[in-house]
């Protein structure tokens, strides 16, 4: 896996809560059998109107936020469906970061198994980023993951936690497979341990 | 292992300790995974990560497959018309074989939804650890297991090693006291739980279901209880094992031979007296009516008696955002009572509802009926046993007669991968667990509720109390 360890990007913010999974990539696209791809499909029912057309007042196909890798959220984000297919689109998209002040567990998951950072904020925090990225156009922040912060360049700066194997994983990209493999042997005392 | 019998622990305690491989400060606790169920639709690219990285799976037979999620659930003998699906379906076939994974194919009698299939051939039991790359895995925890939706990354995970890495939830104990009234099923109870607990309400629980209301469900009822746990964010949902798990379980396939012996072990598992809860919420079954949704999450949801409710009244901005875009969606206004609410869809099948009682329960309402001429409403069953048993007791024919489509077993319209989709702007009632936009087609408008309110709602083209139901007989 990628690893993670700083990233400074553009600014792009979706003022809904409660984003499910189906919305981040729709069904139709989980026919696939690669991880690759998926970008194409992120949002696609809110991002293209029924004839193809781009939906110009979906906030990610604004221009000012085209390439934007930090997408800012409100409250459980990530919400339903167990598909990773989200966090791959995300990813392929161009997003690094999600900043919202919750998640639902299995996305906040997939989210570290791609190298992918989701950082959980305060209401009023996020509430602030929203506030503004609204107003200065171009708003890019800094995420810090060793320093556990994120910041912008005219005084914005806040902690976030994060624990601290997650942490370490990310920041040097580690093989979750390959780390639990080197406990091979208590597996295997398990296995013999408990049954037949 | 860790365990400490002097301390009363939850059930999930205890499974969650005898199922630790390692543990260590500062890290995720290896779990050993008991059992894992894969499908057509999260796995191929685990098993693509296996072949990339050479490594075989660990142990073939504690993992079993069956496709479900995109087949059609029309007639089998015609090939699929959607050429990716069954790229996709091939790709399961091809993976199974590789790796010696068991699979329960269309062919076989035993295929069906994989959460529905999984307890009939008696693969679930209590005391287990289950995962499966789907959020409705929390369904198995209805036999006393611990049970939960993973991404393809984890599925790799324990295909390649048997175990996940995990961070311990906190436990959250719902109780539900006393009796639950005629009319009222266990589709309405966790709906109605949703909707005080909200959809993140259980992020980072794994909840306990307990109280006479919970202990007077059949194993079923339980199952379409816990399968939504994860609608309310919940990492798991779970019910103590009892006289009514064993019942169940006895006899089945895959059942454990020395059955008393299993009883004996599983008796153990319950919540210890004096246990500790992170949280406890109790409620009272006599305050739950039949719901419907009305949004555009499972925790938008009201009692049929109610009224759409008005988003200027809710306090939280967020929430109130929220309101006021599901009910855009929806095509809804604040203060139409639900029960003047048309649909023209009805769905009864999913994970959630697909199973025998709950088939018998819509045909139990619709027998001697006819659905209303502008409704299509179709049935599919979450098994092929299951179609099977509800052709036996001619369940089938009562609804063909009231004007249902019968169909094959699968997810269907629950999740619209296949066929099975409604058109925009259509409005359905579901038996499903999800009202998300766009989850039964793009731009359909999905209410959720239970069973015998879906078929209520197909004869009568517009939502109706169940209550005031008058029933045609009985029909097994």
């Amino acid at each position: 896996m990628e690893s993670f360890t700083h990233h400074t990007g553009l600014v792009a913010t979706m003022d809904r809560a409660n984003v499910d999974t189906d919305q981040i990539i729709p069904k139709q696209f989980l026919k696939r059998i690669e991880r690759t791809g998926f970008g194409q499909f992120l949002f696609f029912d809110w991002r293209f109107h029924d004839d193809g057309s781009l939906n110009q007042a979906f906030e990610l196909n604004a221009p000012e936020v085209s390439g934007a890798s930090i997408l800012v959220a409100r409250r459980n984000f990530g919400s339903g469906s167990s598909r990773e297919h989200a966090v791959w689109a995300l990813a392929d998209y161009g997003f690094r970061v999600v900043i919202a002040p919750s998640y639902a567990d299995i996305f906040f998951n997939n989210c570290f198994k791609n190298g992918v950072l989701p950082i959980s904020l305060s209401e009023s925090e996020v509430e602030q980023l929203f506030e503004n990225a609204a107003t200065r156009p171009g708003y890019r922040l800094v995420v810090d993951l060793e320093a556990q912060k994120v910041s912008d360049d005219s005084g914005f700066i806040v902690s976030f936690e994060i624990e601290s194997f997650r942490r370490e994983c990310l920041l040097q990209g580690l093989d979750d497979i390959a780390l639990t493999l080197q406990h091979e042997d208590k597996i295997t005392e398990f296995e013999r341990a408990r049954l037949q | 292992m860790a365990n400490s019998t002097s301390q009363p622990r939850t059930m999930f305690e205890k499974i969650w300790d005898q199922h630790v491989v390692h543990a260590e400060a500062g890290k995720q606790t290896i779990l050993y995974v008991d059992l894992q169920l894969v499908h057509e639709v999260t796995s191929a690219q685990a098993f693509e990560g296996l072949r990339l990285a050479g490594r075989p799976v660990r142990r073939p037979e504690r993992t079993i497959a069956t496709p479900d999620h995109n087949i059609p659930t029309t007639d089998r003998s015609v090939p699929i018309a959607d050429p990716i699906a069954q790229q996709q379906i091939d790709t399961l076939r091809t993976n199974c074989a590789d790796f010696d994974i068991k699979i329960y194919d269309l062919d076989d009698l035993r295929q069906g939804i994989v959460h529905v299939i999984g307890p009939e051939m008696g693969y679930t039991q209590p005391g287990m650890t289950i995962v499966c790359g789907d959020s409705h895995t929390s369904t198995h925890g209805a036999f006393g297991a611990v049970a939960f939706g993973i991404g393809t990354s984890e599925v790799e995970h324990v295909l390649a090693t048997q175990t996940l890495l995990q961070s311990k939830p906190q436990t959250m104990e719902l109780r539900v006291d006393g009796q639950l009234a005629e009319g009222v099923t266990a589709k309405d109870v966790v709906l109605f739980l949703i909707g005080r607990l909200t959809t993140q309400g259980g992020t980072g629980y794994v909840l306990e279901y307990t109280g006479e209301a919970i202990r007077s469900l059949s194993m079923e009822e339980r199952m379409t209880v816990c399968n939504m746990s994860i609608e309310a964010g919940a990492r798991a949902g779970m019910i103590a094992p009892d006289a009514t798990t064993y019942d169940y379980l006895r006899g089945r396939e895959f059942a454990p031979e020395d059955f008393d012996q299993a009883i004996a072990t599983w008796e153990q598992l319950r919540s210890d007296a004096g246990a500790k809860y992170d949280v406890v919420k109790q409620f009272v079954a006599a305050d739950i009516s039949p719901q419907v949704t009305w949004g555009t999450n499972p925790g938008q949801v009201i009692a049929v008696t109610d009224q759409v409710p008005d988003p200027t009244s809710l306090t939280d901005a967020t929430e109130q955002k929220s309101a006021e875009l599901a009910l855009e969606y929806m095509d809804l206004t604040a203060g139409t009572p639900m029960v003047d609410v048309g649909v023209d869809r009805v769905f009864i099948g999913s994970c959630t509802n697909a199973r025998i009682e709950d088939l018998r329960s819509a045909a139990r309402v619709a027998n001697g009926y006819r659905v209303a001429s502008h409704v299509n409403a179709m049935v599919v069953p979450g098994s092929g046993q299951v179609k099977e048993q509800a052709e036996s007791e001619g369940l089938h024919k009562i609804f063909t007669a009231a004007g249902f489509e019968w169909r094959e077993a699968g997810c269907s319209m629950c999740l619209a991968m296949n066929p099975d989709k409604l058109e925009p702007g259509e409005r359905c009632a579901s038996t499903s667990n999800r009202n998300f936009e766009g989850r039964q087609g793009k731009g359909g408008r999905t209410h959720l509720v239970s069973p015998a309110m879906a078929a209520a709602a197909a004869v009568e083209g517009h939502f109706v109390d169940i209550r005031d139901w008058n029933f045609n007989g009985e029909v097994i």
